[in-house]
């Protein structure tokens, strides 16, 4: 019969390996789909990478699909690593941008520089105000964190679909629903040819690097994930550093969110967010928790969306084939994450009294 | 009124098939935030058999079974292969948001035929519509809406009469326990998992078969987490759920009605509520957790066997 055992550790190789097999496992399977439907699947795989990767001009498109994705995604990995799940980010990214978007909308006449900082900070304060609000409710009452960031989700964009409708509708935009572009001054400037969320994305890389393994914070998330009962014995303080970890967490979901309003849509609208703060999940979740590891797989993802909507153009092939894509590696990793942590042996009968 | 309440119960219907799938995959200990994706999964496979063949039972058996069958991925993946379960329903709501939105782009503009909508035309029973103001919202519907009735106190009658019902809340509360008495937790989370999924897919194809009725891009519009909530707000009881999914139906388009009236904040107050309410629901409930809680104790809590200690 089949006798199924815990692993030592394996060794990163063959994680590395096992990983690898599952997305071209996932990439087998939507091949025989594709061919199933009349196309020659590695021409559209081809084209795929060429439509994200093909010029500079979907390179840098790329690039801006890139840059929401890692930071959320570093973002939601603290909060993970601390076995707190917090969906929210979604919402978080809402709340950042509403933030923000305040200021840009009624305060633009501040100083360039200040404005874009004052917008950054209230983009995280309120970012990470939604995310603390679940934190203390888990905290106090031991309210289900995944239901509670969950729902805040859909409070957040609410409120922006209340704002664009209604309070904050653009009166000059001849009854369409939606908020006027925000003035020149209260844009993100560029820095070779994209915009300069990219640089703070690489500092943040690197910051949360430091954080989770060079500081006192990032060892008690580390203890605090792993088990709740030892960190109270070694004297941590559970709540206060939940409590940090996910007003930082939602505080850089927050600075997406004024990013994303301010540098690539030019104002706020209920797209702000979209999906961006479930794909990080995914993200954090594919990458092993692992923080160096959050650009590549932002970045591989990043060319699966932006290559999806160029084969739409060039095969008919609907967009939505990139959704399939992703779930189906998606499905397939986590599937492989068993033959990670367990190993399967034919046993005799007898052999196991 | 009457007609009001009436349209609230046609609203309320997919969120009902939907909590109760969700309550009975959530008694079984899985937390599958797959939901979006199975009803999205269910009304374009619903809507594909209904388009293609003519007959509503067929259709809803397509449905319900491409339900189970993308539950059945799921329970694989979380049963079988261990993995993490709100990552695992993330990704079913992304395939289910993927299939049917490759599927959909080649309906588009797809209606279903007369003879199609007309056998969802409402029947009135005997007896029970002649009941005054209840008959008539109740029991003049069609009989997409009465077999949600039915599911409803079914499942209530099953969970909490039945010998079945009583292994499957010990798997849910407390699997190693239920383990080591003899009841397979594997299979009865697979079972649950699954059914949960074809109510799912049922809901779906409310939506897309007779709500609508025909497709259109993201048809559920967020209908799946709003299914979520009501498990929540319903404290995982499926006759709670009866109540809360037609008085958040209700609420759904109670917006609509009152922005006739030149209420601007009303309309985006509605759409938020049920949000806002089960926010509510979830702080107090988890306040008074020493009293009595209904959240299954496994809930979201994988079990190994080998883990066990």
């Amino acid at each position: 019969m089949l006798k199924i055992t815990k692993h030592k550790e394996l060794p990163v190789l063959q994680i590395v390996g096992i990983k690898l097999g599952a997305i071209l496992a996932a990439l087998m399977v939507l091949a025989f789909a594709l061919i199933a439907l009349g196309y020659n699947p590695i021409q559209v795989y081809i084209e795929l990478v060429l439509g994200a990767l093909g010029s500079p001009y979907r390179i840098t498109e790329t690039i801006h699909v890139m840059i929401p994705l890692t930071m959320t995604g570093l973002g939601v990995l603290i909060a993970f690593k601390m076995k707190f799940w917090n969906i929210g980010a979604e919402g978080q990214i809402a709340m950042g941008a509403i933030a923000g978007s305040y200021l840009a909308l009624f305060h633009s006449n501040l100083p360039k520089p200040l404005l874009l900082l004052l917008m950054v900070v209230f983009a995280m304060l309120a970012g990470g105000i939604w995310a603390y609000i679940p934190a203390f409710f888990k905290v106090r009452y031991n309210s289900n964190e995944t239901l509670f960031t969950l729902m805040m989700n859909y409070l957040a964009i609410q409120l922006i679909v209340f704002l664009q409708f209604s309070a904050w509708k653009d009166p000059k935009s001849f009854g369409f629903a939606k908020i006027a572009q925000f003035d020149s001054n209260a844009i993100f400037p560029k820095f070779f040819g994209v915009h300069i969320g990219w640089l703070v994305m690489v500092v943040l890389v690197f910051a949360i690097y430091m954080l989770i393994n060079h500081t006192k914070l990032g060892y008690e998330i580390c203890v605090v994930g792993t088990s709740k009962a030892t960190a109270k014995y070694a004297g941590m303080d559970v709540k206060a550093t939940t409590l940090k970890t996910l007003f930082i967490s939602g505080a850089i979901a927050g600075m997406v969110g004024i990013f994303q309003a301010s540098a690539i849509n030019g104002t706020l609208s209920v797209q702000v967010s979209g999906g961006y703060g479930f794909t990080a999940i995914i993200i954090a979740w594919l990458s092993g928790m692992s923080t160096l590891v959050v650009p590549i797989t932002a970045f591989f993802f990043a060319i699966l969306t932006q290559g999806a909507s160029y084969i739409q153009t060039v095969f008919q092939i609907p967009q939505a084939v990139a959704e399939v894509l992703q779930a189906v590696i998606l499905l397939f990793a986590l599937g492989s994450e068993f033959f990670v942590t367990y190993r399967i042996q034919w046993v005799k009968k007898g052999a196991l009294r | 009124m009457i007609l009001f309440l009436m349209a609230a119960i046609q609203a309320g219907t997919p969120l009902l098939f939907a909590t109760l799938g969700e309550i009975i995959t959530e008694r079984s200990g899985n937390l599958n935030l797959g939901v979006e994706g199975m009803m999205l999964i269910g009304a374009v496979f619903g809507f594909l058999v209904g388009h293609g063949t003519d007959m509503p039972l067929l259709a809803m058996a397509a449905s319900a079974f491409s339900g189970a069958i993308a539950a059945g991925i799921y329970a694989f993946v979380t049963v079988t292969l261990r993995g993490n379960q709100v990552v695992t329903g993330l990704a079913l709501t992304i395939l289910g948001t993927g299939i049917s939105g490759f599927l959909g782009k080649y309906m588009m503009g797809f209606v279903l035929s007369e003879a199609f909508t007309a056998q969802f035309k409402p029947i009135e029973l005997p007896f029970l519509s002649k009941i005054p103001l209840l008959g008539p919202i109740l029991f003049s519907q069609n009989y997409f809406v009465y077999l949600a009735y039915a599911v409803a106190i079914l499942s209530w009658l099953y969970i909490e009469k039945t010998n079945f019902g009583l292994n499957l809340r010990m798997v849910g509360e407390n699997p190693s326990a239920a383990d080591a008495s003899g009841i397979s937790v594997s299979l009865y989370k697979y079972v649950h998992i699954m059914i949960g999924g074809a109510l799912c897919g049922l809901g779906g194809a409310y939506l897309s078969l007779v709500y609508v009725p025909a497709w259109q891009e993201n048809l559920t519009a967020g209908r799946g987490w709003i299914a979520i909530a009501l498990v929540i707000f319903s404290q995982w009881h499926t006759l709670n759920a009866l109540l809360g999914s037609y008085f958040f139906g209700m609420l759904g388009i109670l917006g609509f009605r009152l922005q006739q009236y030149n209420i601007p904040f009303s309309q985006y107050l509605f759409t938020a509520l049920p949000y806002a309410i089960t926010i509510a629901v979830l702080i107090i409930t988890s306040m008074q957790r020493s009293k009595h809680h209904n959240e299954p104790e496994g809930l979201g809590v994988p079990y190994f066997r080998e883990d066990r200690h």
